[in-house]
């Protein structure tokens, strides 16, 4: 029999029940460690800003290692933006002066477009967004083709190491182990062990949570053609869609409840289609909402509306500064009044709608589902709303709503809150301090970060947004150039790496 | 960047005596003064007239801030940092005229005065919207403080 270094080790009862390792623990289990300062565990587009600000503030590739199963950092995000109807060419929520390639946001997405393209139209949209026009926001493609360039600029690939991060935790005298098993499925998955000073946890969304009646629905007809989720892939609606007259549910009043939407009017539009929607909100929005003056946002039509995920002083006006003194239950209820589902207004998407309405083949109602049948190759659903108890059938739903798991669904994390002194945050969420520290996980010298969707709820509202990732990143890099791991990144530097940007040179 | 109250004024007088400053140094040999005016006193005038803007500036600050209030975003588009040139520029004007600036060397003209508000109100919202980025990269993530 192979040795277990050889055979690529096991989590041994005792490693599973420690929540402090030793490096003998490991050696007796037959997992080969190795060293590397800082390990960071996602490798989506958390992972890959963060490391693009440690690159900026002189930190060499081979100090960080990005454990990812993905093969480049924004693969989940362009899966996802596409099969919720953002193939490359349309464009996403987001600002011009975000961008997860630059982390000086200089110039923007709209400049560069302006340039690229040399069309004024980008700046005159910068200049009246967004009173005179909408806002302006980048093609999925540009992001992608900026992504791609950077990554080769800062050498990302070569800090990326395939494989499945089962846990982290802490070491004795400081620091952590993080396991990874490379090639999982393999009938021998080897596992590794990377002992490092520094930990960042980036691993997006924990998971998709259906609605009660659809999770009934789909598990008790073992049903996933009728009834599917706009952040899976769905094309088969579409399709069918273009063969025979067809109404679909719409279920949702968020930004992908207007991407399908969209898709569905430019399919209609677009193929000479007969496709009627019925379109469900179970919050109907039908004009101006808050509580004053002060805090009221803009809605109409069963949507609230909003530029983007957040209102924008999130990302460093006053309400960024009002969340930061925030704490406990009283940041939970700013949370609340900030949140909400909504979607930009913008007009192309108003006047799809309103011709809709006016021919009668768009039609919004507002209730809750209580249950959902199939009844003759239809989706019945039974929708209860103000006035009684309506039967919606329709060929397809989509379910746009959009709901998140809770932490705990992903392995690594619920690993985290049960061994390593994690703890939740008011809305439930992974507890990080302002530098974007995990709370209560410190190991010796050894430091735990997170960012992103899993720390949404701390001192700092827009997490799992671009922005929001490069503001942690840049919260994480200042706190290691304290500790000494990388330079502060102050205005010379900053100048002279942008230069360097600029001629797509190496930081 | 979307401002706070303190970031507002911060980068205000910052753009406006650097920015503002060099602009007004390059500016001032070519406006267009009567050829007794000597560059001494243009140069004096012209460099009053931008710290009237600096410290007028800062109560246009607060109304600004007032105003943003009634904004769900709690932002300041910039077209508003471009249109807002008008009163601002208005009032500095008057309140010239009205002998008000102390310092001030014989009259300015209005063409010498609009070249040089204009030039350098649109040169400080160039900067403020994307060099300044550059060498300050954690200014828009705290509503424009530099300090």
């Amino acid at each position: 029999m192979l040795p277990a270094a050889r055979r690529g080790g096991e989590l041994t009862d005792e490693l599973l029940q420690s929540g402090l390792w030793t490096d003998d623990m490991l050696e007796r289990a037959g997992i080969e460690i190795s060293d590397v300062p800082l390990v960071s565990v996602g490798g989506g587009i958390g992972s890959f800003v963060t490391a693009d600000y440690l690159r900026i503030a002189g930190v060499a590739p081979d100090q960080i290692a990005v454990l990812s199963n993905i093969d480049f950092a924004w693969q989940t995000y362009e899966y996802l933006t596409g099969v919720s109807q953002i193939p490359r060419g349309e464009r996403i929520r987001s600002d011009s002066a975000s961008r997860p390639d630059n982390i000086w946001g200089f110039p923007s997405y709209g400049l560069a477009e302006a340039v690229h393209t040399r069309s004024l139209r980008p700046l005159w949209q910068l200049l009246v967004e967004p009173v005179g026009d909408d806002y302006y926001t980048p093609r999925a493609g540009q992001v992608f083709a900026s992504l791609e360039r950077e990554s080769s600029r800062i050498g990302y690939p070569q800090m990326v190491i395939k494989g499945q991060v089962r846990m982290v935790r802490r070491r004795h005298g400081g620091g952590y182990f993080t396991i990874l098993t490379q090639m999982p499925g393999a009938a021998q998955p080897r596992r590794m062990a990377y002992r490092s000073q520094y930990v960042h946890l980036a691993v997006g969304y924990p998971g998709l949570k259906f609605l009660p009646e659809l999770q009934e629905f789909r598990t008790g007809y073992s049903d996933f053609h009728h009834v599917v989720s706009a952040y899976e892939d769905h094309e088969h609606v579409y399709q069918r869609a273009r063969s025979r007259r067809t109404v679909i549910l719409v279920r949702g009043g968020g930004i992908v409840a207007s991407r399908v939407l969209q898709r569905l009017m430019d399919d209609r539009k677009r193929y000479g289609l007969e496709t009627e929607i019925v379109h469900l909100f179970r919050t109907y929005v039908s004009g101006s909402h808050g509580p004053h003056a002060w805090s009221r946002r803009k809605g109409g039509d069963g949507f609230a509306y909003q530029g983007f995920n957040y209102p924008k002083s999130v990302w460093g006006g006053q309400l960024k500064v009002r969340m930061r003194r925030l704490e406990g239950e009283d940041r939970a209820a700013a949370y609340k009044q900030m949140g909400g589902t909504n979607t930009p207004y913008r007009r192309s998407w108003q006047e799809q709608m309103r011709t809709g309405r006016t021919d009668g083949w768009y039609r919004t109602m507002s209730g809750t589902v209580e249950q959902m049948m199939l009844d003759d190759g239809m989706v019945v659903s039974r929708v209860a709303t103000r006035t009684g108890t309506i039967d919606v059938a329709a060929d397809f739903v989509i379910d746009c709503t959009g709901l998140e798991a809770d932490i705990a669904e992903h392995r690594v994390l619920a690993d985290l809150l049960e061994h390593s002194g994690a703890a939740r945050n008011p809305l439930g969420r992974l507890d990080v301090e302002r530098s974007f520290e995990v709370r209560g996980a410190a190991s010796g010298d050894g430091v735990l970060y997170a960012s992103g969707s899993a720390t949404l709820g701390g001192y700092f509202p827009g997490v799992d947004t671009f922005l929001g990732l490069q503001i942690a990143a840049q919260e994480i890099t200042d706190d290691l150039a304290r500790r000494g791991f990388c330079r502060r990144i102050g205005p010379v530097r900053s100048t002279t790496q942008w230069l360097r940007w600029v001629l797509g040179r190496q930081p | 960047m979307v401002p706070t109250l303190a970031g507002r004024i911060q980068t205000r007088l910052a753009l406006l005596a650097v920015i503002g400053g060099v602009v007004t140094l390059i500016i001032v040999p070519v406006l267009p003064v009567p050829a007794s005016v000597s560059l001494g006193d243009t140069y004096r005038n012209a460099l009053l007239i931008l710290a009237a803007v600096m410290v007028l500036g800062v109560g246009w600050e607060f109304v600004y801030h007032f105003l943003m209030q009634w904004r769900w975003e709690k932002d300041w588009p910039t077209l508003f940092g471009l249109v807002t040139l008008v009163p601002e520029g208005l009032l500095v004007w008057l309140v010239m005229r009205a002998g008000i600036i102390p310092g001030m060397t014989g009259t300015v003209p209005a063409p010498a005065f609009c070249l040089q508000f204009l030039a350098v109100w649109i040169v400080v919202w160039l900067v403020a919207n994307g060099p300044m980025r550059v060498p300050f990269i954690r200014w828009r993530f705290r509503g424009g403080r530099l300090a």
